[in-house]
């Protein structure tokens, strides 16, 4: 393999681990806001949970900024194609980022609109767990495209059986990892809610687990023929063992671990199947778009990934040290 | 609508939107800076105290910043796919490398500085502050590369109808790198300290936390008053090299339609597009030459150099242009009469001036956002200065209706945003810093 493919092997990874790190980390504050008011009923429960993700979730939302960064240096033609391709699917996705950001910070000092910004902050949360999956399944499963690489369709072919699934498993996938989170987190009446809801949601997420599963062998059966994705369907079968197990003997801390594992799992299966394409296109697969076309030039991807080696071990490091600091349970008065 | 024209009124609406933010922060942190490092120094519980007030109200502006950033993140993607796919491989890197070196960095160590003061010790919970400092100064020095690539592009070669980076440091440090990054930095360090100033002076007006109040007012005026003289300096090296690299921004900026040896720096005008012309022009002759060249005699190349399609609009960059430099002349009086009233030790006690100091918090801002319009219309017809015009830069395949929706949509929530964060920043001010301490965790 020349040098060129290597770095865009390389990059079709790292762009992968910058999307598992927001699954897992984002993932968990993701999973709280949509399951708030499931997760809270009195005012010092919500706060507690406002709390639980306060120093953390803005720098958990990051690796999604970094993961679309990453994707336009090194695949700008992928880029291209799914921001203008999914146009309205995405603006809703940036306006309940933008609406869930700043609840965060205003419901506690607009006091007046408290219940509009806990609503803007669940509704915010909600949309981009469900719409991640949905434009996922869509590139996964294949959209039409033209010579020139641009989507040719509109918003409501991008709401195919297959893409919904996606979403809803991802959703699923989302608040799975928030309850689990909340668990470690917060002690008392909460934390014996998010053990029940984490239990309560387990057999819906395999459910759509496996209609996914059935999905992708009827869409794509060439799928069963990639070696990495059984490995990662066997990580996967092992992740979700663990979390089970873990979720009956209230082993909180092991069903994060296990879930976030999992939800690490489902993005290897997820690779393997789709490598080497970025985006697929349904009407002719020559007019896909793959790590090959849609590649930057080798010095971008190199200068790019001297740029990752760098900084990310720095910013592994450094959110370590965040953990560490806001370690332990908080306690609901 | 135009499709072209609609996506400009959009970018133009959420990148000034977003502006706001930024210079704000950069200002904040370093004053933040300045106050920990003293607090860490004399140990002196006052510091403290202002420093946790401050970092309340940076709390509210990063996530204003951060939030209405997210959607310049994707927007080139959105409407400007095109843009994408013939300059991504340039343009793309130095925004990834702000998400992996600036934006971790900031987001990080601001959660530990709102959240974790009674969880470090002094001399981590000052490398906090020092990291969100370092972080957001860091974030501008990428985003300056990227727009300063736009407006004189370097370090690559056309092949294939695409940009290709042919080396990585020529690009990042193109010709208008260096000059944009100190005056965009110093631009916000006059913002937040205004901000600063402003609270301080409106505490001493009302006779309230007086003694929180004047070291604010001494720390934030000493930033004021070196930076706003500074920019001076800073500001016209970055239209020496406007000049010499965009000649035809420079020309725009002066609405100098002919070229002349020994050009006038105009003061006031109105520049007709229609018949290439000046009304009501006032200008100081031969000023305009002296400040490029330093010399009287110099020529300058006026519009009628340039072919017409190839011309950017005289009358935005025109005003936008002079309003930012009375502005920095206006800061510089300002500053002027604040060392002549610490000389005299009256300023804590001058009604006036504290009530001008009160009323000095919007300009910044005007400032920020005319030098911004003036730089980015400068640069039209090309989104990428002589490689790639505006109009081909959009995405093809999304219907203008698309973008008009979210544009509305964007005005709506954008207006919703200011008109609750703007409150709640005064309640915070109105509130004041005895409260600010209890943050915990």
């Amino acid at each position: 393999m020349e040098t060129w493919d290597i770095l865009r092997n390389i990059w079709f990874i790292l762009i992968g681990v910058l999307f598992v790190g927001y699954s897992i980390l984002d993932g968990f504050d993701l999973g709280i806001g949509a399951l708030f008011p499931f997760l809270g009923k009195k005012e010092e429960e919500k706060e507690a949970l406002i709390k639980s993700i306060g120093p953390f979730w803005d720098g958990n939302e990051v690796w999604i900024l970094t993961g679309g960064g990453a994707l336009f240096a090194a695949f700008p033609h992928a880029y291209a194609t799914v921001f203008s391709g999914f146009y309205l699917a995405l603006m809703v996705v940036l306006f309940s980022l933008i609406f869930r950001a700043v609840s965060l910070e205003f419901h506690a000092h607009d006091t007046k609109r408290k219940g509009f910004w806990e609503g803007a902050f669940v509704v915010g949360s909600l949309l981009p767990s469900l719409l991640f999956g949905v434009a996922l399944g869509n590139v996964v499963a294949g959209v039409p495209l033209d010579n020139t690489m641009n989507y040719t369709d509109n918003f409501f072919t991008l709401l195919r059986p297959f893409p919904l699934a996606v979403g809803l498993l991802g959703l699923t996938a989302f608040l799975v990892q928030g309850s689990t989170y909340v668990a470690t987190k917060i002690g008392g009446v909460v934390q014996e809610r998010a053990r029940q809801i984490a239990k309560t949601l387990f057999f819906p997420n395999k459910i759509l687990l496996l209609l996914v599963f059935v999905l992708t062998i009827v869409y794509m059966p060439e799928a069963l023929k990639k070696p990495l994705a059984w490995v990662s369907t066997a990580f996967l079968g092992c992740a979700l063992v663990v979390l089970y197990i873990a979720l009956q003997k209230a082993k909180d801390k092991l069903a994060f671990l296990s879930s976030s594992l999992a939800f690490m799992s489902l993005w290897g299966i997820l690779g393997a199947i789709h490598f080497p394409n970025l985006v697929k296109a349904s009407n002719d697969p020559a007019l896909s778009l793959t790590i090959y076309n849609a590649s930057s030039s080798i010095l971008t991807l190199k200068v790019m990934l001297i740029i990752a080696l760098v900084g990310m071990p720095m910013v592994i490091g450094y959110t370590i040290y965040l953990y560490k600091i806001f370690k332990g349970k908080i306690t609901v008065a | 609508m135009d499709t072209v024209l609609l996506a400009k009124i959009q970018f133009g609406f959420t990148a000034g939107f977003h502006f706001l933010f930024p210079p704000t922060t950069l200002g904040l942190t370093f004053i933040i800076l300045i106050i920990e490092s003293l607090y860490l120094k004399t140990n002196e519980e006052l510091y403290k105290k202002i420093s946790s007030f401050l970092i309340k109200i940076l709390a509210v502006v990063f996530v204003m910043g951060v939030s209405t950033g997210i959607v310049l993140e994707f927007a080139f993607g959105n409407n400007w796919a095109e843009y994408s796919r013939m300059v991504g491989d340039i343009f793309g890197a130095p925004l990834a490398a702000e998400g992996v070196f600036a934006f971790f960095l900031e987001s990080v160590f601001l959660g530990i500085l709102v959240f974790g003061r009674s969880r470090i010790s002094k001399r981590a919970y000052w490398w906090s502050a020092f990291f969100v400092f370092f972080g957001s100064h860091l974030s501008g020095i990428w985003i300056i590369i990227a727009n300063s690539w736009m407006q004189t592009p370097a370090g690559f070669k056309i092949e294939g109808g695409r940009a290709v980076l042919t080396n990585f440091l020529e690009a990042a440090l193109n010709p208008s790198t260096v000059e944009r990054y100190f005056h965009t930095i110093a631009g916000g360090w006059i913002t937040g300290s205004l901000v600063a100033t402003g609270i301080a002076a409106w505490y001493l007006l009302k006779k309230r936390h007086i003694e929180f109040a004047k070291p604010l007012l001494l720390i934030s005026m000493i930033v004021f008053i070196i930076v706003s003289i500074l920019q001076l300096g800073l500001g016209h090296a970055h239209s020496i090299q406007v000049a010499k690299t965009q000649p035809e921004k420079m020309a725009a900026f002066e609405a100098l339609w002919e070229t002349q040896e020994g050009a006038p720096f105009a003061i006031f005008g109105i520049p007709d597009e229609s018949q290439q012309k000046n009304h009501a022009y006032i200008g100081i002759p031969k000023m305009l030459s002296i400040l490029i060249h330093f010399d009287p005699n110099a020529k300058v190349p006026g519009l009628n150099e340039f072919p017409k399609d190839e011309r950017p609009r005289v009358f935005v960059p025109f005003v936008s242009y002079h309003i930012m430099i009375l502005l920095g002349m206006v800061f510089i009086g300002v500053s002027v009469v604040g060392i002549w009233l610490f000389a005299r030790k009256k300023i804590y006690d001058s009604q006036w001036y504290l009530k001008l100091l009160l009323f000095l918090i919007p300009l910044p801002y005007i400032a920020n956002e005319t030098g911004w319009v003036a730089a980015e219309v400068g640069r039209q017809p090309w989104v990428v200065y002589k490689v790639l015009k505006t109009a081909d830069a959009i995405s093809i395949n999304v219907p203008a209706g698309n973008i008009l929706f979210s544009l509305i949509l964007f005005i709506v929530v954008y207006t919703l945003i200011a008109a609750v964060g703007i409150p709640i920043i005064l309640r915070l001010i109105k509130k004041g810093p005895e409260e600010s301490v209890s943050e915990g965790y």
